[in-house]
């Protein structure tokens, strides 16, 4: 670092880094501010979450919490007199608004159904990406190209362009509301970005190191278990982190072909109603806890996720 | 260990004949170099004896045993690959270690047998290392460890040294020929290097267009060589050729180039008017003023032992290797002369050799 003044590509000057620290901070705030939004207004109280000019500093409270969680029936104040003092903090918090706690709400369930179908299209669309992949980039196929391509195709129209044919046959296979049939579909909708992300990620992976074990007597599977698939580890992780954002945040076809058992967490949250319409706290409430897993997961992966976006950009 | 024999071995993609009907056998025990340029065939002949691509059409036997079409993992060889193909996921005991795991060894046995394969390629220190960081000549070596480990019947390596650079290929070209002495196994080794393939083979096929040209020892390859093709491949400079026209008869010594009268080896064959190429290996020139072939000097590169001179004759610019302390300046005009019993005179139409009693007792590709 002497005197020297001559113009390298490589360092940037002080104030272009200081520009860009700049915009991307700025990115992460626009981004990040409705998240924001949404943690505040599930720690506020109805009254506090409708409030013009809105409230930044609040009293915070777990009504929106306890309401997603559970259903409440409005009780006369007679009745409420009637009753044994409240056996703990959820039950005073709602006798406060002259209810009682009547029952559990469904948000568990549906939260289970999400982590059920998410999780589940996401490992089915991985596992079946990844051997589709591997025979695309290893073998000789008769229409390659064409393949690829009609794989590709899948994803030109919008997925609800289909959906009163699906919703159709879906009813008439009995499939209708079923783990199994959002499984398929979502599964059938990532499946072509698996693929697709996933040969190319496999095609870096220089064919010597099968020949190699083939040689040393492994089988073509064995080699495939043992050699690509960890070589293949980090395109793996981002095509799965890719697939579950999709199937995790799915709304439309969740929507119409799911109303019970299967209903996913995306749907149901809307319909959470409070008393004098939307409960905004509950909603957000459900909102924050919906973001939890997939952020989890892709904290989780972010090592790979970072690699699997830039892999191949440099040859190694 | 193991004699490999290669019959009428031919191999084609769609239109393209990548081998086209090559023969030869591999003595148990050598160290033998396929040499060509790249495209020639060479790699994908390794290939096939290999078991990763099956021939077209054609016979691969090891060790007497017909194993043509058997997978590559039941046909007891190793194979070094050009670049490497170390596992990034897996330490360098367990790269070297991965052969005998692979067909099931118990884990003391491996333990044992990596561990001398190590000391025996001097790695021994480098075994719980991770192979991304390593050096070239370390890959190498480990690669090496993982093919000798198995103690199979042959040896495949497919230009083993081709990533390395110009002072790592040399040692381990020494190192190469030193491991192939110790443990003296059957190798097949692929280059398009000439001085890879001249100072480490037994025996050399040198390949062009999925043809084998000529097959023998190198020395054999240098001073009587069996093509135009392998003439100027191998040797640097390459031979040159004087190209005349004229006919030749059997039992003639001489041929006669514009005026001046040539000495060869006498001829064995006859062979009628067209177009003929006398093959000079530089180091066969000197410069004789009374010789009646003259040419005007047109560069000189010193290099040190000798210096390479170029000189435009009447058959084209000639390049001789001279001692270095003969005078030379550009421009001026030199009288050459050859020595005789060292010249090869090929037809140019089919490229072959026209035999001499230079070539007698000589195998020809």
């Amino acid at each position: 670092m002497s005197a020297s003044t001559a113009h390298s590509v490589v360092d940037a000057k002080p104030w272009t880094r200081h520009l860009s620290s700049a915009l991307v901070i700025l990115y992460a705030l626009i981004t990040i501010l409705p998240l924001v939004w949404i943690f505040m207004t599930g720690f506020k109280t109805p009254q506090d979450s409708i409030s013009y000019p809105p409230k930044v500093v609040f009293e915070p409270s777990l009504e929106g919490y306890v309401n997603l969680f559970t259903t409440r029936s409005r009780q006369t104040p007679e009745y409420m007199a009637t009753l044994p003092p409240p056996d703990n903090w959820a039950e005073a918090l709602v006798r406060d608004r002259n209810m009682v706690i009547a029952g559990p709400s469904k948000f568990g369930e549906r939260f289970l159904n999400s982590v059920i179908i998410g999780f589940g299209s996401t490992f089915l669309s991985v596992f079946l990406g990844t051997l589709a992949a591997y025979a695309f980039s290893r073998f000789k196929i008769p229409l390659k190209d064409d393949l690829m391509f009609f794989i590709l195709s899948t994803r030109m129209m919008p997925p609800i362009a289909v959906a009163i044919p699906i919703f159709l046959m879906y009813r008439s296979v009995g499939l209708s509301d079923t783990h199994l049939g959002m499984i398929l579909l979502y599964t059938a909708v990532n499946i072509s970005l698996a693929v697709w992300l996933l040969k190319g990620f496999i095609d870096e992976i220089p064919l010597e190191y099968e020949e190699a074990a083939l040689i040393d007597g492994y089988s073509r599977l064995q080699a495939f278990i043992k050699v690509v698939l960890p070589q293949a580890a980090t395109g793996i992780a981002a095509t799965a982190i890719f697939c579950l954002i999709f199937s995790w945040n799915e709304y439309a076809f969740a929507l119409l072909l799911t109303s019970g058992t299967a209903q996913t967490a995306p749907p149901f949250i809307p319909t959470i109603i409070g008393e004098g319409g939307l409960d905004w706290p509950a909603v957000a409430a459900g909102a924050t806890l919906f973001l939890i897993p997939i952020v989890a997961f892709t904290i989780l992966l972010r090592k790979h996720l970072l690699r699997g976006i830039t892999f191949g950009a440099v040859r190694k | 260990m193991a004699e490999i024999r290669v019959e009428n071995l031919r191999k084609t993609f769609g239109d393209f004949v990548a081998v086209a009907d090559s023969s030869f056998t591999i003595d148990d025990g050598d160290f033998f170099v396929m040499l060509g340029p790249s495209g020639c065939g060479k790699t994908t002949t390794l290939r096939m004896i290999a078991g990763l691509e099956l021939p077209s059409s054609g016979a691969i036997y090891l060790g007497g045993e017909d194993v043509t079409f058997n997978r590559a993992s039941q046909r007891d060889i190793a194979f070094v690959f050009q670049l490497f193909a170390l596992y990034p996921h897996m330490n360098v005991r367990q790269n070297i270690g991965f052969p005998l795991k692979c067909i099931g060894r118990p884990r003391s046995e491996i333990r044992e047998r990596v561990e001398e394969t190590a000391r025996l390629l001097r790695i021994d220190h480098l075994l719980n290392k991770s192979v991304s960081g390593l050096a070239g000549g370390d890959r190498q070596r480990v690669a090496l460890g993982r093919a000798i480990v198995r103690r199979p019947m042959a040896f495949l390596m497919d230009e083993p040294l081709g990533t390395l650079d110009a002072e790592f290929r040399d040692l381990m070209c020494e190192e190469l020929r030193l491991l192939h002495d110790r443990i003296d196994a059957t190798t097949v080794y692929v280059t398009h290097d000439q001085l890879e393939a001249m100072s480490m083979a037994d025996k050399i096929a040198v390949m062009n267009k999925g043809y084998v040209e000529q097959f023998g020892a190198p020395q054999e390859i240098y001073d009587r060589p069996a093509t135009m093709f392998v003439a100027e491949f191998i040797g640097s400079p390459p031979m040159n050729f004087l190209r005349f026209h004229g006919a030749v008869a059997k039992g003639a010594a001489a041929v006669r180039m514009d005026a001046t009268e040539v000495i060869l080896p006498v001829l064995r064959e006859d062979r009628p008017e067209g177009e003929l190429a006398l093959g000079v290996r530089p180091e066969h020139i000197r410069f004789d003023d009374a010789s009646g072939l003259r040419g005007e000097v047109f560069e000189a590169e010193y290099l040190g032992t000798n210096q390479i001179v170029t000189v435009e004759t009447g058959q084209g610019m000639v390049k001789a290797r001279l001692r270095a302390d003969t005078r030379v300046s550009a421009g001026e005009t030199v009288g050459l002369s050859f020595l005789s019993e060292r010249l090869s005179l090929f037809d140019v139409s089919s490229g072959r050799a026209i035999q001499t009693a230079l070539y007698d007792g000589g195998r020809h590709g």
